[in-house]
């Protein structure tokens, strides 16, 4: 009897486990259920109401990463609250910008999603490829340049914060030098180099600005170390494009100033940090969920600044000026109504050259091609040459 | 002048974790066992430590925290290639995969968190003495502390009974074994104490260094400890010099950047890996000599019975 009781207990438990398992199962694929189980169920109703326009998002890091796909995300929920039941949401995280990116965008085209975002540099060539394999479903890429006629690229214009943490900059320091520590030597962010260092100058003309190349987009440890020598050169205020809170977080430790980049990072740094500039993708998903709704959708390059209110320079420290925080203001209208540009004419290099002649605005092709350091940065932009 | 004592205060930080990681490294390779997870142990160590200087605000828990973890997995990595018999390479490669995976899993809830203030710490005395002070003694105890266990580590391996025995089983663990040592035993327990070494490394990092926690912090520093180990041949004073040669010219680099001298960051970058290898290898030239400092069972594993 005794054997035939822990013979059923097994059995309850072994039928108890697979109950679980099977369930876990299912829960693991909220994406793909729910849409099957759709036209089924409700069928008299889904005659009325259209199926959901299914929308996925492709990231390079985790959504909590409290950076740059954390913005992507926000601006994804931000999708899903203006569309409600209209769209279906998935994402996929942490792709690498390798093959696998590939599979990953043909799987998602093939479950169904019509529009997909994938926001990372890396991903152009797999997107331009899969794109080709599914024309009627519209890709949007971000930060790239190849447009094919389903899809998109766009992009920020970051060094309008650059440029209004520059002003903040030119004001703190006392030294009239500042740091920069920089990823790679490619346009965006020579970009964000030229402009922190033009806004500097525009409140202060003394001010020069010395830039470390970490060659990594990722190395803490490093980032920390370049911030350090920064300082230890005689920078008081810091900005980076690196992504992690090492430089804001060492300049803290020393006493000095640095900016937040891609997020808040007052948290780590609350005496440190003069600013935090902020990305906001949603009004941008929502427009192009809208058009691709609409049927309006088309292949274009969109890139976005205040206008689109696509960014913002938020959490202005309290130790600066009142003077500085009105025209950091005036900025941000100049930019609204599009009476200023951080590289308005004249732009002169380091080299004395004159790259853009007085009163004359700077147009996309020229903004992609910034390889220069402008006047007030030390050094020369390191090249393979 | 203050500039290069800042740099000497800046490369002794740098060469730290390096040195530490690296004399872990070369006691559990003097055992003959190579453990290729030394990145992974790091990272898990450095999540531990900063875990733990989170709760406590102290780095000396932190320390026996990272110390812990690292000796923790050391020890089951130790198991699997001593007792199992797994091949050394391919568990030590799983053993790095798999501790980025699960730092950066565990690490979750701590991205972006902040450690508590601490007041840096300065050698009484000797802190003051001009260019010296701010050179040599302004760093964290565990940068001397490094110093100490390297010292220590010469000592233990080449003037005690117990580093004899060490270097024996890695030489020739049959004839250690014919002795009547427990050849496996010491090499777990060396590999356990590389893995706590590592261990101070990785919370080392996290909490003094960076101080911070992301997923991926260690960026490789692990395998610049083991290459660290291999061209300074085994030996401990060899281990410190390379790390600090590393650490200096990494950190000379940058200076030379923020000095907005116009060589190539590309080329800059690529300087410490490139001096440590050609300093350590001219250093190390002599065959006789990595004959005699490589431990000659360093990757194979040993059978009692056999």
């Amino acid at each position: 009897m005794s054997q035939m009781n822990k013979r059923t207990l097994l059995g309850l438990t072994a039928a108890a486990a697979l109950t679980a398992l099977v369930g876990c199962g299912k829960k693991e694929e909220p994406a793909a259920a729910p849409a099957a189980a759709a036209p089924s169920a409700p069928a008299a109703a889904a005659a009325a109401a259209p199926e959901p326009l299914k929308v996925a998002w492709v990231y390079i890091g985790p959504a909590s990463d409290a950076g740059w796909t954390h913005a992507h995300d926000e601006g994804r929920r931000a999708v899903e609250a203006e569309f409600g039941d209209k769209v279906k949401t998935t994402i996929v995280e942490k792709v690498p910008e390798s093959a696998d990116a590939e599979r990953v965008l043909r799987d998602l085209a093939a479950q169904g999603n019509k529009l997909i975002f994938t926001t990372s540099f890396g991903y152009m060539e797999p997107t331009i490829k899969v794109a080709q394999e599914f024309p009627d479903v519209k890709f949007e890429h971000a930060t790239g340049y190849k447009l094919a006629p389903n899809v998109g690229v766009y992009d920020h214009r970051i060094y309008e914060d650059a440029y209004m943490s520059g002003v903040i900059a030119g004001a703190m320091t006392k030294t009239d030098t500042l740091g920069f520590v920089g990823t790679f030597p490619i346009p965006e962010v020579l970009r964000n180099i030229n402009a922190f260092t033009r806004g500097a100058q525009s409140v202060n003309p003394k001010v020069k600005t010395k830039v470390v190349w970490v060659n990594s987009w990722f190395d803490p440890p490093k980032e920390a170390e370049a911030a350090q020598s920064l300082i230890n050169a005689g920078a008081d205020v810091l900005l980076q494009n690196t992504d992690s809170t090492a430089v804001i977080q060492t300049a803290e430790k020393n006493g000095k100033f640095a900016f937040g980049w891609d997020s808040d990072m007052s948290e780590v740094a609350p005496k440190a940090q003069l600013a935090s500039n902020l990305l906001h993708w949603g009004p941008f998903y929502k427009k192009a969920v809208k058009e691709v709704l609409d049927g309006t959708w088309k292949s274009d390059r969109e890139v976005l600044g205040y206008k689109d209110d696509a960014n913002d320079l938020v959490k202005i420290n309290d130790a600066v000026p009142a003077d500085i925080k009105k025209k950091i203001d005036e900025i941000k209208q100049g930019y609204k109504d599009g009476s200023f540009s951080p590289f308005n004419g004249p732009v002169v290099d380091n080299t004395g050259k004159e790259r853009l002649a007085a009163g004359a605005t700077p147009d996309q092709a020229w903004l992609d091609k910034v390889d220069f350091y402008v006047k007030g940065v030390e050094g020369k932009v390191p090249s393979g040459k | 002048m203050d500039q290069i004592a800042l740099l000497i205060a800046a490369t002794l930080a740098s060469g730290t974790p390096l040195a530490i990681a690296g004399l872990g490294l070369l006691i559990n390779e003097k055992s003959g066992v190579l453990n290729l997870g030394a990145e992974g142990i790091m990272l898990v160590a450095a999540i531990a430590g900063f875990a733990a200087a989170h709760a406590s605000g102290s780095d000396w828990l932190a320390f026996a925290a990272g110390a812990a973890a690292g000796a923790l997995l050391a020890a089951g990595f130790g198991v699997l290639v001593i007792w199992l018999n797994t091949n050394q390479y391919a568990t030590g490669l799983a053993l790095s995969l798999f501790g980025y995976g699960f730092s950066a899993f565990v690490g979750i809830g701590y991205v972006g968190q902040k450690l508590a203030e601490r007041t840096p710490f300065e050698v009484p005395g000797l802190a003051q003495i001009p260019f010296i002070g701010p050179a040599l003694f302004r760093q964290h105890p565990m940068v001397y502390i490094a110093i100490g266990l390297i010292a220590l580590a010469m000592w233990f391996l080449y003037r005690s009974r117990a580093g004899l025995v060490l270097r024996a089983v890695g030489e020739s663990p049959e004839s250690a074994h014919a002795l009547g040592y427990k050849v496996r035993w010491i090499r777990l327990l060396a590999v356990t104490a590389g893995g706590a070494l590592c261990g101070v490394a990785g919370a080392f990092l996290s909490v003094v260094y960076a101080p911070l926690w992301v997923e991926g912090l260690v960026a490789g520093r692990g395998w610049i400890a083991l290459a660290l180990t291999t061209f300074a041949t085994w030996r401990p004073l060899r281990v410190l010099f390379g790390a600090y040669l590393f650490g200096g010219v990494t950190m000379a680099q940058f200076a030379l950047q923020g000095a907005g001298v116009e060589i190539s960051s590309q080329l800059l970058a690529m300087l410490p890996y490139l001096a440590t290898v050609v300093v350590l290898a001219i250093i190390s030239r002599n065959p006789t000599w990595i004959r005699i400092n490589m431990p000659a069972s360093l990757g194979r594993p040993f059978h009692p019975g056999a």
